[in-house]
C-alpha cells in the first residue's frame, strides 16, 4: 500500500515512473477527503495548489533535475506561513490571514520539490498539549478517537499516524512535536535550538520554539530534517553551521554507546505500563550493545515552573501584534482605540492564550520581574547545566516522552496544571535548547507509547541513527490503526 | 523673602541614524515616500517575521561613543519595551535597557568667549523608531504610516547638568554638530531627524536635592527647545511660589500657543515590561571592531576648534562658529589657503558677508554661488590693495549674482583701486577749488568737515581711491 511507503521508497517510485507526483498527490488528497472527517487534522486542504505543485514536480522529474524529495507530498503545521494559503495558527485571530510570504522552512521544502497538501490543525498559537484549544475544534487520535492526539502539533501527528500525509512539519516549544508524536505513534524530532530557521514560523515563545519533522520513521525524519535545516540570515538565532548528512549515519553501529537513564523521569507520575514499554525499548538497545547507566537530572522538576514563566512572558509580548489594526481579526464597529484593542483581543483569542498572556504580563511587570522572570532564567541555567553534566558522561539520555498515553478528550480541559504535566519530560529539553526525538516504543492500553532520546547540541544525526537502529528491529512505527488501512 | 530658583535640565536626544536600510529590516529609510511604501513584512510586524540587526547602525553608535570619550560596550543587549499604540506595529519597541551600547561620556559646550561647561552624557542606546499616526484627512479615523517604523535611532541621554535654556540649546547644537561631523545623522530637524525631550525641574538655589521634574517631549527645533524650557520654568516657578507642588508628568509643547500641556502623569505611565529580546542575540563586539571604527573618525569639532585657534590665531568664539559645521570649517580652510595669509580677514568674511548672503537666501553651503576659491580670490585683491574692503563688498555682491571671478568683475567694472599719488592729489586740488566755503570753515576750526572732503574724493573716484592715501593727502592739503 502506498501509504506505507517511506519517503525514500516514494522517491524511487517517482524517479522510476511507477507513479507521478500528480497521482501520488491525488492519492493523499483522496485519503484526506475520506478519512479526515472524524479526525479534523487539517485546517486547510490545498487541493488545487498541491496539484499544480505536483505537475511542476513531474515536469522537473521529466527534465531530469529533480532532487530526492521532488514530488513527494507533505503537510505543514498551520503555524508556518505559506504564501497564498491561509495561515491561522489555530486561532480565530488569524482566521482571515493569508501570508504574503513563505516561512523559510516552507521555502526550503518547496525548493526541495515537496508538494503542500494542506495546513494541519494545532492548539491555538501552539499553546496546549491536546489540540483542544484550536479555534477549529479538537483533533482526534487515530488510535483511539475518544482521545486527544496530543499537542500542539496534534494535527500533523494525527495526519501522519493515519497516513493522510507521508510526513508533516511540526513545532516544539515545550514538547509540541515529541508529545503528539508519542501519543499518535509516529516519529518526531525537535532539533537543536537554532538548527531550523524560525523565520515565518509564528512565534509562541521565541527562545524555545523550534521546527522539526514529524514522520513515519527515523529514516524519513532524517531526509526531511536535512531538507528543512540550515542557517538563515533572516533569523538571528539560527546557527551558521553546515547541516549534517543525517541519512548517511542512520546505520552506524550503536554498540558501545552510553545511554543515560535519568532516575527522575522514572519516578512518581509515570504510568507503569508506559514505564514497561520504555524499559523494554531500553533493553533492546542493551541487546544491540549499548551500555545503560543511571544518571540524575536533579533540577529536572524545576523545568515545569521555569517554563511556565519564560514561555508566557515571551508569548505575552509576541502576541501583542495581534491588535486588530493591520491584519487578523478586528471586532465589529469599535468606538475608539481602546475598544478596538480590548474587543479584538478578547474576541479573537481563546481562553488558554489569554491565560498565558495574563501570566506573562504579570511576571514581566514592574516589581515582579526579578522574582519571576529573572529567577526562571536562573533555573533555566541550572537545568541546562544538569543536561551538560550528564551529556559529558553519556552519549544520549533516554526516557518516556510522556507520563501517560493519550488521554480522553475533555478530561483535562478544566485542569490546566494536569494538562501541563503531560509535557513534564519534554520541557527541559527546550529550556536547554537540546535536540530530542520521540519514537514509537509499543502500546499501553491499546494506545501508542513514545520513547524519548535526548542528545547533545547538534547530535541530531546520533538521535536519528539510534532511532533508526531500533526501528530496524521493531515494527511499532509501521503499525497503522485498522480504520486507516483501507 | 523671595526664593531664587535654580533650573535643572537634562536632555534626551533622538538622532535618526542615516543608514540606508532600517535597523532590523532591509526596507529603505528614505524620507518622504508615499505612506506605507517603505514598510516590508518585518516593519509591518506580520506573523512569524524576525528582526536582524543592521551592522551599519552598530558602527554609527560606536562612532558616537568614541567621539564623546565613552566606553563602547563589548556586550550590549536589545530589550523589548512593551506598549500598545497603532503606529507601533509589534506592540513593543526594540530598544536597549540595562545594557546599552554606549556608556558614560561627556561633551564640552561653549557659552561665550572663553567660557565653557562640561555636560555629562549618561548613555546612548540604539532603538527603532515608530511609525506615524495621521489624524487629518481620515474623517474622524486615524491613518497609520509605517514608513518610519524601524528607522534606527540613537537615543543620547544627558546628565541633569544644564542650568538654563541657553545651556540646553548650546548642548543640543553641539550634539547636532557632532552627529553631522560623524556623518551618522543628517541633522534635519524639520524632517524629525533630531528630536529633543527635555527634563526640567526647579529647586531653591543652593539645595542639593532635585525638584520634581516634568518631561517635555518631542521638541524638533532649537527655538522650540528654548521656548519650551523658558515656558516650563515660568510654569513651575508659579506653582512653587504659590505653595503648590509640581506633578511628575510628561508634557507636550504646543507650538502655536507656545505653552506646554500635560500629556500623561506618572500614575498613567506605562509599565513597559522590558525584557531581553529573545529574537536577537546579545551584541558582542571586540576591540578590533572598535579600533577599526576609530580609524574612520574625522577630526572632531573640539579638536578642530583648538587647531583653528592655534593655527589661524582666531578667537575661541570665531573658531567655534567656524567649526560648528564641518563643511563650513572646510570652506574656511580653502579660503585661507587661497589667500595664503590673513586668516582673521578670511574668518570675518566667511562669518560675515558670506554667511549673511547664504542666510538671506536660505541656501545650504553646497548651493552657494560663490565657491571658497572664488571668495579667496576676492580677498586676495583686498590683500594686495587692488581694491578696498568697501569695494570688495560690491564685487562680492556681483560675484554672488553673476558667478564671475573677482578679477573679471574688477576689470570689467573698472573697480581697481586708485593708488597713484599724483592722480589722487589732482582730484583733491580740484575739490578744494570747487568748495571754497567749506575749505575756509575747515581752516577756521570746523574739523568735522574732514569727512565731507573724504566723501567728495570718494564720490569723484567712485570709491576707488585708496582710503589710507586719501586721508593722508587730504590732511596735508587741507592744512594748506
Amino acid at each position: 500500500m502506498i501509504f506505507q511507503y517511506s519517503l525514500a521508497q516514494l522517491s524511487n517510485m517517482l524517479s522510476e515512473g511507477q507513479i507521478s507526483s500528480i497521482e501520488l498527490t491525488q492519492y493523499y488528497l483522496d485519503r484526506i477527503d475520506t478519512l479526515d472527517k472524524d479526525l479534523n487534522s487539517f485546517i486547510s486542504v490545498n487541493a488545487a495548489g498541491a496539484l499544480l505543485q505536483a505537475k511542476a514536480a513531474d515536469e522537473q522529474r521529466a527534465a531530469g533535475n529533480a532532487s530526492l524529495l521532488t514530488g513527494v507530498p507533505l503537510a505543514h503545521k498551520d503555524i508556518f506561513c505559506t504564501e497564498g494559503i491561509k495561515t491561522s495558527c489555530g486561532s480565530k485571530m488569524l482566521d482571515n490571514f493569508i501570508a504574503p510570504y513563505d516561512a523559510t522552512v516552507v521555502k526550503k521544502l518547496k525548493a526541495a520539490g515537496m508538494v503542500t497538501l494542506g495546513k494541519t490543525n494545532m492548539d491555538e498559537f501552539a499553546m496546549g498539549s491536546s489540540n483542544e484549544t484550536s479555534f477549529y475544534g479538537a483533533v482526534r487520535n487515530p488510535w483511539a478517537k475518544d482521545s486527544v492526539p496530543g499537542g500542539s502539533s496534534g494535527g500533523s501527528a494525527s495526519a501522519v499516524a493515519a497516513r493522510l500525509a507521508p510526513c508533516a512539519t511540526g513545532t516544539d516549544t515545550g514538547g509540541s512535536i515529541r508529545q503528539p508524536a508519542a501519543l499518535c505513534g509516529i516519529t518526531g524530532l525537535k532539533p537543536t535550538y537554532g538548527r531550523v530557521s524560525r523565520y515565518g514560523m509564528i512565534a509562541f515563545a521565541s527562545s524555545l520554539d523550534q521546527g522539526g519533522p514529524m514522520t513515519r520513521s527515523a529514516e524519513d525524519a532524517a531526509l526531511m530534517l536535512e531538507a528543512m535545516s540550515g542557517f538563515d540570515e533572516r533569523d538571528s538565532t539560527s546557527i551558521d553551521r553546515p547541516v549534517d548528512s543525517y541519512a548517511k549515519t542512520l546505520n552506524d553501529d550503536v554498540k558501545g554507546l552510553k545511554i543515560g537513564i535519568p532516575k527522575e523521569f522514572f519516578a512518581e507520575g509515570l504510568d507503569p505500563d508506559v514505564g514497561s514499554c520504555v524499559q523494554a525499548a531500553i533493553d533492546e538497545y542493551q541487546k544491540m550493545g549499548a551500555t545503560i547507566v543511571e544518571v540524575s537530572l536533579p533540577n529536572a522538576m524545576l523545568a515545569m515552573p521555569a517554563y511556565y514563566v519564560v514561555a508566557p512572558a515571551e508569548c505575552s509580548s509576541n502576541l501583542s501584534r495581534y491588535d486588530g489594526v493591520r491584519f487578523g481579526y478586528r471586532c465589529e464597529s469599535p468606538v475608539n482605540l481602546e475598544d478596538l484593542y480590548k474587543r479584538s483581543r478578547s474576541e479573537g483569542f481563546g481562553a488558554e492564550v489569554k491565560r498565558r498572556i495574563m501570566i506573562g504580563t504579570y511576571v514581566l511587570s514592574a516589581g515582579y520581574y526579578d522574582a519571576y522572570y529573572l529567577k526562571a532564567q536562573k533555573l533555566r541555567q541550572l537545568i541546562s547545566q544538569d543536561f551538560s553534566r550528564v551529556l559529558e558522561k553519556v552519549d544520549v539520555i533516554m526516557s518516556p516522552t510522556t507520563p501517560t498515553t493519550a488521554f480522553s478528550l475533555g478530561s483535562k480541559t478544566d485542569d490546566p496544571v494536569s494538562m501541563y504535566l503531560s509535557d513534564i519530560y519534554t520541557i527541559g529539553v527546550n529550556l536547554a535548547g537540546l535536540p530530542g526525538i520521540s519514537l514509537p516504543a509499543g502500546f499501553a492500553q491499546g494506545k501508542p507509547v513514545g520513547l524519548q532520546i535526548i542528545g547533545d547540541y547538534f547530535r541530531e544525526g546520533l538521535l536519528l541513527n539510534m532511532a533508526h537502529k531500533y526501528q530496524q528491529v521493531t515494527d511499532w512505527h509501521q503499525q497503522v490503526p485498522e480504520e486507516f488501512t483501507q | 523673602m523671595t526664593t531664587t530658583w535654580e533650573m535643572v535640565i537634562g536632555l534626551e536626544v533622538h538622532a535618526q541614524l542615516k543608514t540606508k536600510s532600517k535597523i532590523f529590516s532591509g526596507a529603505s529609510t528614505a524620507y518622504g515616500a508615499m505612506p506605507n511604501t517603505q514598510a516590508c513584512e518585518v516593519d509591518l510586524a506580520m506573523p512569524g517575521v524576525l528582526p536582524v540587526l543592521n551592522r551599519e547602525a552598530l558602527v554609527m553608535a560606536t562612532k558616537f561613543g568614541l567621539a564623546i570619550g565613552a566606553k563602547v560596550a563589548e556586550h550590549s543587549v536589545f530589550a523589548r519595551k512593551n506598549y500598545f499604540y497603532p503606529d507601533l506595529p509589534k506592540g513593543y519597541q526594540i530598544s536597549q535597557f540595562d545594557l546599552p551600547i554606549v556608556g558614560v561620556g561627556e561633551l564640552e559646550i561653549m557659552l561665550g568667549e572663553d567660557h565653557s561647561k562640561i555636560i555629562g552624557i549618561t548613555r546612548a542606546h540604539l532603538e527603532e523608531d515608530a511609525g506615524k499616526s495621521l489624524h487629518e484627512d481620515f474623517h474622524g479615523m486615524t491613518g497609520v504610516d509605517l514608513n518610519r517604523a524601524g528607522t534606527p535611532l540613537l537615543e543620547i541621554v544627558s546628565e541633569p547638568d544644564m542650568r538654563s535654556a541657553k545651556e540646553a540649546v548650546a548642548y543640543a547644537k553641539k550634539i547636532h554638530s557632532l552627529v553631522r561631523y560623524l556623518e551618522i545623522c543628517d541633522g534635519n530637524m524639520q524632517e524629525g531627524s533630531l528630536r529633543f525631550d527635555a527634563n526640567i525641574s526647579l529647586r531653591p538655589l543652593g539645595q542639593e536635592k532635585l525638584g520634581t521634574r516634568a518631561e517635555i517631549k518631542n521638541l524638533n527645533s532649537f527655538r522650540f527647545l528654548e521656548r519650551a524650557i523658558e515656558y516650563e520654568r515660568g510654569r513651575q516657578q508659579d506653582i512653587l511660589e504659590a505653595g503648590g507642588t509640581v506633578v511628575q508628568e510628561t508634557r507636550l509643547y504646543d507650538v502655536n500657543r507656545q505653552e506646554t500641556r500635560s500629556m500623561r502623569s506618572k500614575e498613567e505611565a506605562n509599565d513597559y515590561r522590558y525584557f531581553p529580546d529573545p529574537d536577537l542575540l546579545p551584541v558582542v563586539i571586540d576591540s578590533a571592531f572598535i579600533a577599526a571604527v576609530k580609524t574612520t573618525l574625522p577630526e572632531l569639532p573640539d579638536e578642530k576648534h583648538q587647531r583653528f585657534i592655534s593655527q589661524y590665531g582666531l578667537s575661541s568664539y570665531d573658531a567655534s562658529v567656524l567649526t560648528a559645521e564641518q563643511k563650513l570649517a572646510g570652506f574656511y580652510e580653502v579660503v585661507v589657503k587661497t589667500v595664503g595669509s590673513s586668516p582673521k580677514l578670511c574668518a570675518n568674511w566667511v562669518m560675515g558677508e558670506f554667511s549673511a548672503a547664504l542666510n538671506k537666501q536660505v541656501l545650504e553651503l553646497v548651493d552657494s554661488p560663490v565657491s571658497a576659491e572664488a571668495l579667496g580670490g576676492l580677498l586676495l585683491r583686498i590683500e594686495d590693495k587692488t581694491i578696498s574692503g568697501k569695494i570688495a563688498k560690491q564685487v562680492f555682491e556681483i560675484m554672488w549674482q553673476e558667478k564671475n571671478s573677482a578679477d573679471v568683475i574688477i576689470e570689467q567694472q573698472g573697480l581697481k583701486q586708485i593708488t597713484d599719488e599724483g592722480a589722487i592729489e589732482g582730484i583733491i586740488d580740484e575739490i578744494l577749488i570747487n568748495n571754497p566755503t567749506q575749505l575756509t570753515q575747515y581752516r577756521e576750526g570746523k574739523d568735522k568737515l574732514f569727512g565731507f572732503f573724504v566723501g567728495q574724493v570718494m564720490k569723484a573716484t567712485k570709491g576707488k581711491a585708496n582710503p589710507g592715501q586719501v586721508n593722508q593727502l587730504l590732511k596735508q592739503k587741507l592744512q594748506g
